[in-house]
């Protein structure tokens, strides 16, 4: 239960950082290492060398503004729930965290890290899919921007490429006439979800002109569904899509169950959770 | 075959309860093992070593970290705060040590230093907790001991000793 040895960086510039990462293959970043210290002292990994970018200046922001909030990749999961500005920005944010590890895992874990890890027992990685956000990913050969739909390539696997940093995630606001919902079943707070759903409906006069759902721990990847023209059944059509596995938490069938009971109650927390946004708009445009 | 390559050393300072520590170890030495095996501060305990019991938590800047999960090297920077830690001045017990006591919040004590450290934190941020509170405060911490009800207990009566002695 002890990490192989490795070769240890703690850069103090980004440049740096890049450079070290480009010039050792087998060099792995660590950020809060609540993911990956685990696979290290269970010998599940044995990078080479480690890059820590905990000193890194500048990563820590949590900045919300009229269009969706932008997360540093060293805000830790705690800051990201703790603040009040980026919840009003996009409620699913802190909904979601609440549900992310217990608040000691919190201090300690980064939002930016978890998007990376690309585990589909994860809330975050789901979370940014089905916003439609993005993450900005440096390198020595520049700096890009990878949408959510293109960041997950399979289980715990990203498709950054070996020598990129990501270095901030945006989610997108929540647009007005909008609503977002989120639920999981887990065998205590705080733990991995057995299974996990959240919605995020729009809505035009109180009718719903959109609604999707995504999914945590149901498939090996993140996965999100598009339930618009199914809103009679929106279960089956997610069913459709997902695949529901046994492990040693659950078996398949009952995490299909937990879908099937979940996934109308998330939609019509969503649904509601519109309307109030839309009647509370109304009252201030009146006043 | 050659004789294979000594692991490189790293030199750490440690500012551990109001202490320097002065340390050397390799890149891999967890901070958990760093505390108590170099700066000889057994009161952190090691249970699973991946982070779900809680029996290591520490606080770092004030805020409960696993230090199984940290890095020795990691920790240059910060300021950290063990069980041993939390004693006042003259060996008078902190109010959540005290209550532990009062409450009979231990059996084996094995779980206790993760315990106490996150409900010190807890209670910083909560100072007059309801039992839910209370329960969800302890709720990354096992204890296979205990039953987690006098630990409850415990977290309230902590909360009332810190109001006696304000
Ligand atoms: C007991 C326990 C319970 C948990 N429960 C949950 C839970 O319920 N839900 C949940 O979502 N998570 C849970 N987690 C995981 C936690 O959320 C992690 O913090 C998160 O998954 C990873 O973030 P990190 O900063 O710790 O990343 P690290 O562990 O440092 O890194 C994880 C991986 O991502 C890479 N990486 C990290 N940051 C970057 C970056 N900026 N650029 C490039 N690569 C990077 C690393 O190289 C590594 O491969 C739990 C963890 C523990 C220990
Ligand atoms: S020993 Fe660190 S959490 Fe169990
Ligand atoms: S008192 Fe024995 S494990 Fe908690």
């Amino acid at each position: 239960m002890k990490p192989a040895p490795f070769a240890f960086l703690r850069p103090a510039t980004l440049e740096e950082a890049l450079a070290a990462l480009a010039g050792e293959p087998g060099a792995k970043v660590l950020a809060g290492g609540q993911s990956l210290v685990p696979l290290l002292s269970m010998r599940l990994a044995a990078p080479s060398m480690l890059i820590d970018i905990n000193a890194l200046p500048d990563l820590g922001h949590v900045t919300p503004d009229a269009t969706g909030v932008r997360v540093g990749a060293l805000a830790r999961h705690a800051h990201v729930l703790a603040s009040a500005e980026a919840a009003e920005v996009q409620p699913l944010l802190a909904l979601a965290l609440s549900h992310v590890a217990h608040p000691t895992i919190r201090n300690r874990g980064t939002t930016v890290g978890s998007l990376v890890h690309a585990d589909a027992a994860a809330e975050m990685p789901m979370v940014l899919r089905l916003l439609e956000g993005s993450v900005d990913v440096e390198s020595v050969r520049g700096r890009r921007t990878v949408p959510a739909g293109e960041l997950f390539a399979g289980p715990l696997e990203s498709t950054l490429a070996h020598d990129e940093i990501a270095v901030e995630a945006f989610f997108p606001a929540l647009p007005a006439g909008a609503g977002v919902a989120f639920q999981e079943i887990a065998r205590r707070h705080g733990d991995y979800a057995l299974v996990g759903v959240a919605a995020l409906v729009e809505t035009d006069g109180g009718e719903v002109t959109r609604a999707r759902l995504g999914y945590v721990s149901v498939s090996d990847v993140p996965v999100v569904v598009d339930v618009t023209d199914a809103l009679d059944d929106p279960a089956a059509a997610a069913l459709a899509e997902l695949e529901p596995a046994d492990d040693i938490h659950a078996t398949a069938a009952y995490r299909a169950h937990l879908v099937k009971v979940l996934t109308p109650r998330v939609l019509a927390d969503a649904v509601h959770h519109a309307r109030q946004r839309s009647a509370q708009k109304d009252e201030k445009d009146m006043a | 075959m050659s004789a294979p390559t000594p692991e490189e050393l790293h030199d750490v300072r440690l500012h551990v309860n109001g202490s320097v520590h002065e340390v050397q170890v390799p890149a891999r030495r967890l901070l958990s093992d760093a505390l108590r095996h170099d700066c000889g501060l057994t009161g952190t305990h090691v249970g699973c070593e991946h982070g779900v019991c809680g029996a290591c938590t520490v606080l770092v800047d004030g805020a409960p970290v696993r230090s199984c999960l940290m890095f020795a090297v990691s920790a240059v920077d910060a300021e950290i705060t063990t069980v041993e830690g939390l004693t006042e001045a003259e060996d008078t017990l902190s109010p959540v040590q005290q209550a532990f006591s009062d409450c009979h919040g231990l059996q084996c004590g094995f779980c206790t230093p993760g315990f106490l450290t996150t409900i010190t934190a807890g209670l910083k941020d909560n100072p007059d907790p309801t039992e839910d509170e209370a329960r969800e405060m302890i709720a990354g911490n096992l204890c296979r001991c205990t039953g987690y009800q006098n630990i409850v207990k415990s977290v309230l009566r902590a909360a009332e000793i810190e109001r006696e002695r304000a």
